[in-house]
């Protein structure tokens, strides 16, 4: 590494009213390589993507970008110098075509610019019609998309924000591959994530942040996955070992060929969904966002009504055309995979948040609300959940993603319910806020709760459910025993390779 | 450059109070350099407009008396607001209220009705409760905008009202002016205190705003109306009924605005005439906001807006003041009331520019 850095961080720091996001950063990006940025949520990681994409601007410390010190005022600057980056959320316009989508930020006509698409397809691994319209690609396309665009406008260095996130296990393996050939063409390339198992695979070079400061700049293929997590949270990991579960019980959910039309273009119909949960088991319902997770959420919450009451089936009751309210007086609680807006108002403090659905706990006298009550319940939420939170009356709003999730898991989980929906459980959650979220639904699976959890992360599935479902637009796989399956099985059905 | 607003962490409680002051002497300034350059002697003005109010007993007790109808209106509609029901047409409950109450003094113009008064006040109420919930079953059952739907139902009140005054209901011994007899004496609302038009209605609206408080602030349904508001997604998540929510929201406001309605011609009025429409129900909409949508806050705001209204009349004729001015003095005291609250809310941050 003789030849300077292509890009070079020297004590970036940047601010945010009281929150130091990025505390006097240093990295070093060269041309051919592979760098990762390692971290939990919150560690600052996006922050300093800002920094270096000219979303934000640093409160001190330098940019270097070939030797040279750069100030970038808004992305278009870090553009024209050769940065891309490929964003975590999606940034295309679903109601155009591929070619249309690339149009809007690369110059030049339609049908070179289809051509080129093609062309770079077929050199990178990026294969993806340019007239296809993007609301019919899959999540895995839609990225190529994202990535070709950035292609077409010769960076030398690309920038991805937790790429393999939305992916199936298929799909990443495709993405890496595309990596290695732009790093063998000489491309810099900055992979953002908190999976270290893809740190290891992929990465040379690898930078831990912890807290807004770099910990640890490593090569993630001489530690193990266990050390790296302990540069990454500060700490030990926690060691997750659980009782085996015992034999399940009587049968509390019921989904009987469940149909269900779509609600807009863009939703998700459902189609002839059969599932069977007992108390004392976890069954997890794998696939990614956008297949209807969120449509069948609603549908056994009671948001969304069914069309036949014998669709859904609590307790042994037919259900599908009862509210919500209605649904938890049998014994169901809910936790929805939005925290602010849905599961709690942001607007409220904690202990106005209990009474959302904590009512029914004696919080009320002749529809008054008795204040002390609700306080002492969110205090014990508080206390037995571990909610870093100045107290019953701060804001919902105001809280860390993490924190918010394990108030309202412990609100739900504190109404005692016999059956649980828990979608997406640890969305934006830390580690250490995620081993402990699992634990608890795991006690409470152990105390014979029935919970149901939607979830995009695989390993997370895999360490709770005894039995797996993929969801696949629209349609429910059959059970899977997650014993004798594999995350790469459970890929195919994600895909639709199998069904 | 660029301005941003930035939302303070917390509003201290002193803040809080010293919003409406700010912004009532940032108006006498910005009033006394309008009126002077009108030519207009801005010392006696701003004396008539906001003193006058409360150098006699009777224009204090003008200010009580305007400020029933306001209080009871505004009370009712921001119940609606907080649960993002926008009730605009409480103008249109408030004239249904007023008719249904003149329809038995008209009928029965002798008074032989057995309890004329009560009778009355509930014809008031249940017409513009029902007026309203029109708007909310055309919302619930159709999905129109109850915005529009009590906004022009509100024209259409209107025109019933000039179709009885011209009409049926035209005192045949009123030389053909637009009015029902005079009402008998059972058919009036007490006086509060001698000597004034002040009467009891003042009361309900006090009672109103004491059961607004209590069901908004300390009762469940107060709860659900107002997470339907802030956060609709999460009542639904609860199971709080959202068409519920759009009845009771504007069930409650057409209740106020009709009770406001009867005492109107049960009181100052004393007939029903044209006048009955003043526009109480479109400024209660903001009395409603000026209080925050607080309950308190609402006592405070209807009072603060009456007084402009009766100093506004004063100035009109002892200080040789334009209604048009006074009408910008009321616009700018609203103005200025929201820059401060708002200021307190929000603080201004300055984006510094980076170049490269």
């Amino acid at each position: 590494m003789s030849q300077p850095a292509l890009l070079r961080l020297a004590k970036v720091s940047k601010r945010y009213g009281s929150v130091q996001a990025n505390h006097e950063i240093d990295l070093e990006v060269h041309s051919g390589s592979i760098h990762a940025v390692l971290g939990e949520n919150g560690a600052g990681k996006s922050t300093l993507m800002k920094l270096i994409y000219g979303v934000e601007q640093p409160d001190a410390g330098k940019i270097h970008w070939n030797g040279q010190e750069v100030h970038f005022a808004r992305p278009s600057d870090a553009q024209s110098l050769g940065i891309g980056m490929v964003f975590q959320h999606f940034s295309l316009f679903e109601t155009l075509s591929v070619v249309q989508n690339v149009s809007l930020m690369v110059p030049g006509k339609p049908a070179e610019l289809a051509q080129k698409i093609t062309d770079l397809g077929d050199q990178f691994g990026l294969s993806v019609d340019p007239h296809a319209m993007v609301h019919r690609l899959s999540v895995g396309e839609r990225q190529r998309v994202e990535i070709i665009r950035c292609l077409l406008l010769n960076p030398k260095l690309l920038i991805l924000d937790e790429p393999t996130s939305v992916l199936p296990p298929q799909s990443v393996r495709r993405l890496f591959e595309t990596l290695r050939k732009l790093q063998a063409d000489g491309m810099a390339i900055l992979f953002i994530s908190h999976k270290l198992d893809e740190i290891r695979e992929l990465c040379e070079t690898a930078s831990v942040l912890r807290g807004g400061e770099v910990t640890g700049r490593v090569d993630p293929r001489e530690h193990d996955a266990r050390s790296l997590a302990q540069l990454m949270i500060g700490r030990e990991m926690p060691n997750v070992a659980h009782a085996a579960p015992r034999p399940p019980g009587e049968e509390r959910l019921r989904l009987n060929a469940l149909s269900h039309p779509r609600a807009s273009r863009f939703g998700t119909t459902l189609e002839d969904i059969d599932l069977k949960l007992r108390s004392g088991e976890i069954v997890g319902i794998a696939g990614i966002s956008g297949n209807g997770q969120q449509e069948l959420a609603a549908l056994i919450s009671g948001e969304t009504r069914a069309q036949e009451p014998g669709m859904i089936e609590i307790m042994g009751k037919k259900v599908g055309q009862l509210g919500p309210m209605a649904r938890r007086k049998l014994g169901f609680a809910f936790v929805p995979e939005e925290r602010l807006g849905r599961g709690a108002v942001p607007e409220m403090s904690l202990a106005d948040n209990s009474l959302l659905t904590a009512h029914s706990r004696s919080m009320l006298s002749r529809g008054f609300i008795r204040r002390s009550v609700e306080r002492a319940f969110t205090r014990e939420c508080i206390d037995a959940f571990d909610v870093r939170t100045p107290g019953p009356d701060a804001e919902a709003g105001a809280m860390s993603g993490g924190n918010l999730q394990k108030f309202i898991l412990g609100r739900e989980i504190m109404l005692s319910p016999d059956l649980m929906l828990v979608s997406q459980p640890t969305w934006g959650v830390d580690i250490g806020a995620a081993t402990a979220i699992r634990r608890r639904l795991l006690d409470m699976r152990d105390q014979g709760c029935a919970i149901l959890v939607i979830s995009e992360e695989m390993d997370e599935l895999f360490e709770m459910c005894s039995k797996l479902h993929v969801l696949h637009k629209g349609q429910l796989s059959a059970a899977l025993d997650a014993a004798d399956t594999t995350p790469q099985e459970i890929g195919r059905y994600m895909i639709g390779a199998v069904t | 450059m660029k301005l941003r607003l930035i939302r303070r962490d917390s509003a201290s409680r002193l803040a809080m109070f010293t919003a409406p002051v700010l912004a009532l002497v940032l108006t006498c300034v910005a009033s006394l350099v309008l009126f002077s350059a009108l030519g207009k002697d801005a010392g006696a003005a701003l004396h008539a407009l906001l003193l006058k109010p409360f150098l006699s007993w009777y224009s204090f007790s003008e200010v009580l008396l305007k400020m029933a109808p306001l209080l009871l209106i505004a009370q009712g509609l921001a119940i609606g607001f907080r649960a993002n029901v926008f009730n605009i047409g409480a103008e249109g409950q408030f004239i249904v209220g007023a008719l249904c109450a003149s329809a038995l003094p008209v009928y029965f113009p002798d008074g032989n009705f057995p309890m004329m008064l009560p009778a009355m006040i509930a014809f008031g109420a249940l017409g513009g409760t029902v007026y309203a919930l029109i708007a909310a079953a055309l919302r619930t059952r159709f999905g129109a905008s109850e915005i529009l739907v009590t906004l022009m139902m509100a024209l259409i009140a209107v025109q019933i009202l000039n179709y009885l005054l011209l009409g049926p209901w035209k005192d045949p011994r009123g030389f053909n002016f637009p009015q029902t007899v005079m009402f008998p004496d059972n058919a009036m609302l007490p006086i509060l205190f001698d000597g004034t038009r002040t009467n009891i209605s003042l009361i309900f609206s006090l009672l109103a705003s004491v059961f607004a408080y209590l069901m908004m602030q300390h009762h469940f349904r107060g709860y659900q109306l107002r997470t339907a508001g802030l956060a609709p997604r999460a009542a639904l998540y609860a199971g709080f009924s959202a068409p519920r929510m759009v009845w009771l929201g504007l069930g409650l406001g057409g209740l106020a605005a009709g009770i406001a309605g009867a005492s109107e011609v049960a009181g100052p009025l004393g007939q029903l005439q044209r006048s009955v429409t003043s526009g109480y129900g479109y400024a209660a909409i903001i009395v409603a906001y000026v209080g925050g949508l607080n309950p308190l806050g609402i006592i405070a705001s209807s009072f603060l807006i009456s007084v402009i209204y009766i100093g506004g009349d004063s100035a009109t004729v002892s200080a040789g003041l334009p209604v048009a001015a006074v009408e910008v003095f009321q616009g700018l005291l609203l103005f200025f009331y929201l820059l401060t609250f708002t200021l307190i809310r929000f603080r201004i941050e300055i984006d510094r520019k980076v170049t490269a």
